[in-house]
C-alpha cells in the first residue's frame, strides 16, 4: 500500500515545471493560445515548430524576457510571473550565442559566478570543470572573435551551465551550425545535459534534432501546442494532420469511414483494424513510408493490405528506395528496401501495407 | 578575374591624384616651407619663438579647452536621447530623425546668425522681453561670450552624437543584454558591465569627431565669440587676412595640421576597433512601445529638449528674417535686391544666391567626377595600396578649411599657378573639400557589388565598359545622388575656405552673411537673418528630396 502511494506521489514531487493556460500577443496579435504542459525534475522537452509557431516567444516567456498576457507559470511550486530574469535562475543559451564580444571565453563563462559574488578560487575551479566539460581547455583566454562556430555554440553552453541554473532554456543553439557538426554536437549535448541531470527546455525546427535530444517533444503549430508526447509516440502515432504534415509525412488520405467501419476513399474501401481507429472523429488516413515492401517477394498469407499503381518516381537514396507511385488519382510515398530493386518508373507495382502503419487520424 | 589592367586603373586615378597634388598637397607644403622660412632663408628659430610665445599658447590652450568642453557637454546632453532613439519606438520619431539632419547640413553661418536671431542682443526672446517687461536693455547677455558659441556647438554635435552612438545602441544584439539578464545581471549591472563597455568604441569614436570638429571651429566662433575669442582658425584668420602676419599665420596653421592628422588617425584606430563589435540583423526591428509612465516622462523630457535645442533657433531666424522694427515686413528680402549707398556691397546683394549656386553646381559636378573616378580605382584595389590610397584621399578632411583657404591665397596667387581673379578658385577649393565625402558616399556601395555580378555580366558578353555601365553604374546610382547632394550642400555652406578666397565683387552667401553681421544697422542684420534663411531652405530641400527618393523606392539590401 505503501508503495502505491509513493509511486502516486512520486511524478507530483517530481514535477519542477507546470505552465497553465498560457496566452500572450505580439503588436496586438495573438500569438499563444492557451498554451499548458508540466514538465518533471531531469526531463528534456524539445519545442518543435516551424517558424512563426510561437516556440522562442514560449521560451522567452519561461526565461521572464516577455511578458505573458494570461496564465500562470509555477516553478518549483511558485508563481514566478512577476520574478525578474536575473532572479530566477534559469539558464539561457541564445540562437546566436549572444557571447561578450568584449569578453574572453573565461571571462563569459564566469560572468554568472560573478553575478552570485562566487568567491575567486572556487569561481575559477567551476569555470575549469565546465569548461572541460565540453570540451574547451586551453582556450580561456581566446576572444570570442577568435573561435570558430562550433567552439563558440561551447562557450555559450558552459556559460549557461557554470551558475547552475535550475532550468537550462535553449533556443536553436545549433541553427546556426553545417550539418555534420550540427549532428555531432546534437548527441554531446544530450549527454551533457543528461549526465548533469538538468531540466531543460530545447527549442527547434528540426525534427531530427528534437528526436535525438529530447526526453519529450512538444509540437507547437500558430501558437498553439498540438501534441506533446515521447519521440517514439509522437511518430508512431501523430494526433491530427498538422503534426503528421510537420513531421514529414506525405501519406495522408481524405476519406470517411462507412457504417461497416471500413476507411471510403479514392484508395476504394479499406477495412479498418482497431489498433488504427482512436476515438475522436477521423476523417485522414496517414501510411507511414516505412510500411510497405513488394508484393512479389512475400509468399505468406498475411492480413497485410494490398496496393496497386504505377511508378512515377525512384529515387536511390543510400538505404532505401524512395518510391513514388500513382494509385487511381493519389500520389503516395514508400521508402522500400535497395534488395530487391523495385521496378523502373512506368511500370506497375505491387506493394504490401504493413497494418501497425497505417493510422485513423483527424484532419 | 575580371578586373581592369593596372595601367587603365592607375589612368583613372591620375586625374583626382593631379587635383591633390596641385590644389592640395602643393599649398600645404607651401605652408609649412612659410613657417620654417619666413624669408626665404632657414630661420627654424623664429617658428620656435612663435611657437614658445604665451599668445601661441594661450590660443592652443584655448582651442582645446573649449573643444573639449563642448564634447562633455554634447555628450551628457546626447546620451539619454540616443538611448531613447535607439530603444523606443514613439511618434514623431521619424519625423525627428530627419529634422536631426538639419543642423548637420547647416552652414556654419547660418547656425551663428540663427543664434544671433534667438539670443543676441536684437534676438527675438531679448526683443519679446524689452518690450513684455518694459527693459530698456536686452536681459539675455551672452553675445561675445564663451557660452554662446559652446551652446552652437552643442546644437550641431547633439545629432552627431545622438546618430552615432544611437544607431550602434540599436544595432547591439539585444540578446547580449538578454544573457546577462539571465546569468543573474540585474539591469544596471548589465549597464554598467555589458552594454557601457560595448558602446564605448561608438561614443569614443562619436566624442573623438566632436572634439575634431570644435577644435577646427571658425565660423560660429568668429561671429558669436567677438573679438574676445579666438580659436586657432580664427587666429589664422585674424592674422593673415586682417594683421597680414603671414608667417605667423603659417605657424599656427602648421601646429593646425599636425594636431587633426593626429586626431584623425586616432579617429581611424578608433573607427577600426568599432566595427569589430557584433551587429545583429535587425537594428530597428528591436525597438519597443512605450508603456509606463517612467518612460513617458523620460521621453518626454528629450524629445522637449531636442526640439528646444533643435528648432528653435532655426525658427527665430525664419521670423527674425520677416519682423522689422513695426512688425512683419518683407523690406529684408527686397532689400536683398537693391544696391543701397552704405552697402557693404559693390553689385546687390542677391548675386551672392547666384553665385553660391554657380559655384556649388560647378564644386559638385568637379567632385562627383573625381569622387567617381577616385572610387572606382579604390574598388578595385586590394590590398595595403587600397588603404594607403584611401588615405591619401580622406586627407582633406583632415585639413581645416581655413588652413586650405590661407594655402590657397599665398601659393596660387602667383605663378607658376596664377589663379588670383579667376572665378574657378572658389569651386575648386570647394571640391577640394567635398570631394573625400562623395569618395565616402560612392566607395561603400561600389564594393558592395559582388564580384559576380559583374563576372555573370561578363559572361552574358557584357565588355568592360558595358558592364561598369550597366551593372556598377546603375547600382551605385543613389549613392552618385547621395554624394552630389551633399557636394552641392557643403559648397553653398562652405565658409573658412571662401573667407580667403572669395573676391569682393562676387561673394558667396555664408560670405554675404557674414559681412552683413559685422555691420551695425538694423537693415544690415535684417538682411544677414534673410540670406541665411534662404541659405537655410537650399541645403535643406536637398536633404529633404533626398528623403523622398529613399521612401518613394526603397532599395531592397541585395547585397546583405
Amino acid at each position: 500500500m505503501k508503495e502505491v502511494i509513493e509511486k502516486q506521489m512520486m511524478p507530483d514531487s517530481r514535477k519542477i515545471l507546470t505552465v497553465e493556460n498560457l496566452s500572450n500577443r505580439y503588436e496586438g496579435q495573438p500569438l499563444l493560445q492557451d498554451i499548458s504542459f508540466s514538465l518533471m525534475q531531469g526531463e528534456i522537452l524539445c519545442l518543435l515548430g516551424p517558424s512563426g509557431s510561437g516556440k522562442t516567444t514560449l521560451l522567452r516567456l519561461l526565461a521572464g524576457l516577455e511578458k505573458e498576457e494570461t496564465g500562470s507559470i509555477i516553478f518549483c511550486g511558485r508563481e514566478i510571473k512577476d520574478v525578474p530574469p536575473h532572479k530566477r535562475n534559469f539558464g539561457m543559451m541564445f540562437q546566436e550565442y549572444a557571447l561578450f564580444p568584449h569578453k574572453t571565453v573565461q571571462q563569459n563563462v564566469a560572468f554568472g559566478l560573478e553575478m552570485q559574488h562566487c568567491p575567486s578560487h572556487e569561481l575559477s575551479r567551476r569555470v575549469e570543470t565546465v569548461l572541460k566539460m565540453v570540451g574547451l581547455s586551453g582556450l580561456e583566454h581566446r576572444k570570442i572573435d577568435e573561435l570558430s562556430g562550433g567552439e563558440r555554440q561551447r562557450v555559450a553552453l558552459a556559460r549557461s551551465l557554470a551558475p547552475e541554473p535550475q532550468l537550462l532554456l535553449l533556443d536553436e543553439p545549433l541553427g546556426s551550425l553545417d550539418r555534420a557538426l550540427r549532428d555531432r554536437l546534437t548527441g554531446e549535448i544530450r549527454t551533457i545535459l543528461k549526465s548533469l541531470a538538468v531540466t531543460a527546455v530545447f527549442v527547434t525546427h528540426d525534427q531530427a534534432e528534437a528526436f535525438s535530444i529530447a526526453d519529450k517533444v512538444a509540437i507547437l503549430h500558430h501558437g498553439s501546442l498540438q501534441q506533446l508526447d515521447t519521440p517514439e509516440k509522437l511518430y508512431r502515432t501523430p494526433i491530427n494532420a498538422t503534426v503528421a504534415r510537420f513531421l514529414g509525412f506525405q501519406n495522408l488520405v481524405k476519406g470517411t469511414v462507412d457504417s461497416n467501419s471500413a476507411f471510403q476513399s479514392s484508395l476504394g474501401a479499406l477495412a479498418l483494424v482497431e489498433q488504427m481507429v482512436q476515438p475522436g472523429k477521423k476523417t485522414t488516413l496517414l501510411i507511414r513510408p516505412e510500411g510497405a515492401r513488394l508484393a512479389s517477394c512475400s509468399t505468406d498469407e498475411t492480413d497485410d493490405i494490398q496496393i496497386a499503381g504505377i511508378i512515377t518516381g525512384r529515387q536511390f537514396q543510400g538505404s532505401t528506395y524512395k518510391l513514388t507511385l500513382q494509385v487511381k488519382e493519389l500520389s503516395l510515398t514508400f521508402d522500400l528496401p535497395i534488395d530487391p530493386a523495385p521496378p523502373n518508373i512506368g511500370q506497375s507495382i505491387e506493394l504490401l501495407l504493413n497494418p501497425s502503419a497505417i493510422l485513423l487520424i483527424s484532419s | 578575374m575580371n578586373r581592369p589592367s593596372p595601367l587603365f586603373r592607375y589612368l583613372l586615378f591620375s586625374l583626382p591624384l593631379a587635383f591633390l597634388l596641385l590644389f592640395y598637397f602643393y599649398p600645404l607644403i607651401k605652408i609649412v616651407l612659410l613657417s620654417f622660412l619666413p624669408e626665404g632663408v632657414w630661420a627654424p628659430d623664429r617658428l620656435s619663438k612663435l611657437i614658445s610665445s604665451p599668445t601661441y599658447a594661450r590660443i592652443l590652450w584655448f582651442t582645446c579647452w573649449q573643444a573639449a568642453l563642448s564634447t562633455i557637454i554634447t555628450l551628457v546632453l546626447a546620451l539619454p536621447g540616443a538611448y531613447i532613439f535607439a530603444h523606443y519606438r514613439f511618434f514623431g520619431k521619424n519625423l525627428l530623425q530627419a529634422l536631426m539632419t538639419v543642423p548637420f547640413v547647416l552652414p556654419t553661418v547660418v547656425t551663428a546668425a540663427a543664434f544671433r536671431a534667438l539670443l543676441g542682443p536684437n534676438g527675438l526672446l531679448n526683443n519679446w522681453m524689452m518690450a513684455g517687461f518694459d527693459l530698456s536693455h536686452p536681459p539675455i547677455r551672452i553675445d561675445q561670450t564663451v557660452s554662446f558659441f559652446l551652446l552652437a556647438h552643442v546644437f550641431y554635435n547633439y545629432t552627431l552624437i545622438l546618430r552615432i552612438v544611437g544607431s550602434f545602441w540599436a544595432g547591439l544584439d539585444p540578446d547580449i543584454r538578454a544573457a546577462a539578464r539571465m546569468l543573474g545581471a540585474s539591469p544596471w549591472q548589465t549597464f554598467r558591465r555589458i552594454t557601457l563597455p560595448l558602446l564605448m568604441p561608438a561614443i569614443g569614436s562619436a566624442a573623438l569627431l566632436v572634439f575634431i570638429f570644435c577644435f577646427t571651429s571658425f565660423g560660429v566662433v568668429l561671429i558669436l565669440g567677438g573679438p574676445g575669442y579666438a580659436t586657432l582658425e580664427v587666429e589664422i584668420y585674424r592674422q593673415s587676412v586682417q594683421l597680414f602676419n603671414l608667417p605667423m599665420a603659417a605657424a599656427l596653421s602648421l601646429i593646425q595640421i599636425a594636431v587633426n592628422f593626429l586626431l584623425m588617425w586616432v579617429h581611424a584606430r578608433l573607427g577600426k576597433k568599432a566595427k569589430v563589435a557584433f551587429y545583429s540583423d535587425s537594428a530597428t526591428g528591436t525597438a519597443i512601445k512605450v508603456t509606463t509612465s517612467k518612460q513617458k516622462v523620460l521621453i518626454g523630457v528629450n524629445l522637449l529638449f531636442m526640439v528646444l535645442l533643435l528648432l528653435t533657433p532655426l525658427l527665430a531666424l525664419l521670423i527674425r528674417s520677416v519682423t522689422g522694427e513695426d512688425g512683419l515686413t518683407l523690406a529684408y528680402y527686397s532689400a536683398l535686391f537693391t544696391t543701397q549707398a552704405r552697402s557693404v556691397f559693390f553689385v546687390e546683394p542677391i548675386s551672392a544666391v547666384t553665385n553660391s549656386v554657380g559655384f556649388g553646381l560647378a564644386a559638385m559636378t568637379l567632385a562627383v567626377i573625381l569622387g567617381l573616378l577616385a572610387s572606382t580605382f579604390l574598388a578595385s584595389a586590394r590590398g595595403r595600396g587600397s588603404s594607403l590610397w584611401d588615405a591619401v584621399i580622406m586627407l582633406p578632411l583632415a585639413t581645416s578649411a581655413v588652413t586650405l583657404g590661407f594655402g590657397y591665397i599665398i601659393t596660387l596667387n602667383r605663378p607658376p599657378l596664377n589663379l588670383r581673379d579667376s572665378l574657378a578658385l572658389v569651386p575648386i577649393a570647394h571640391a577640394l573639400v567635398a570631394f573625400p565625402f562623395v569618395v565616402r558616399c560612392i566607395l561603400p556601395s561600389l564594393r558592395q557589388i559582388p564580384q559576380s555580378l559583374r563576372e555573370a555580366a561578363a559572361l552574358l558578353g557584357a565588355s568592360p565598359y558595358q558592364v561598369w555601365r550597366r551593372v556598377d553604374i546603375p547600382i551605385i546610382s543613389r549613392a552618385i545622388l547621395v554624394g552630389a547632394v551633399f557636394a552641392f550642400s557643403i559648397s553653398m555652406g562652405e565658409f573658412g575656405a571662401s573667407a580667403f578666397v572669395t573676391r569682393p565683387h562676387t561673394p558667396t552667401m555664408p560670405v554675404a552673411i557674414f559681412r552683413f553681421l559685422g555691420q551695425p544697422g538694423d537693415l544690415n542684420y535684417g538682411q544677414a537673418m534673410a540670406m541665411s534663411s534662404i541659405l537655410m531652405l537650399v541645403t535643406c530641400s536637398g536633404f529633404w528630396l533626398i528623403g523622398r527618393l529613399d521612401s518613394s523606392k526603397k532599395s531592397p539590401d541585395t547585397f546583405k
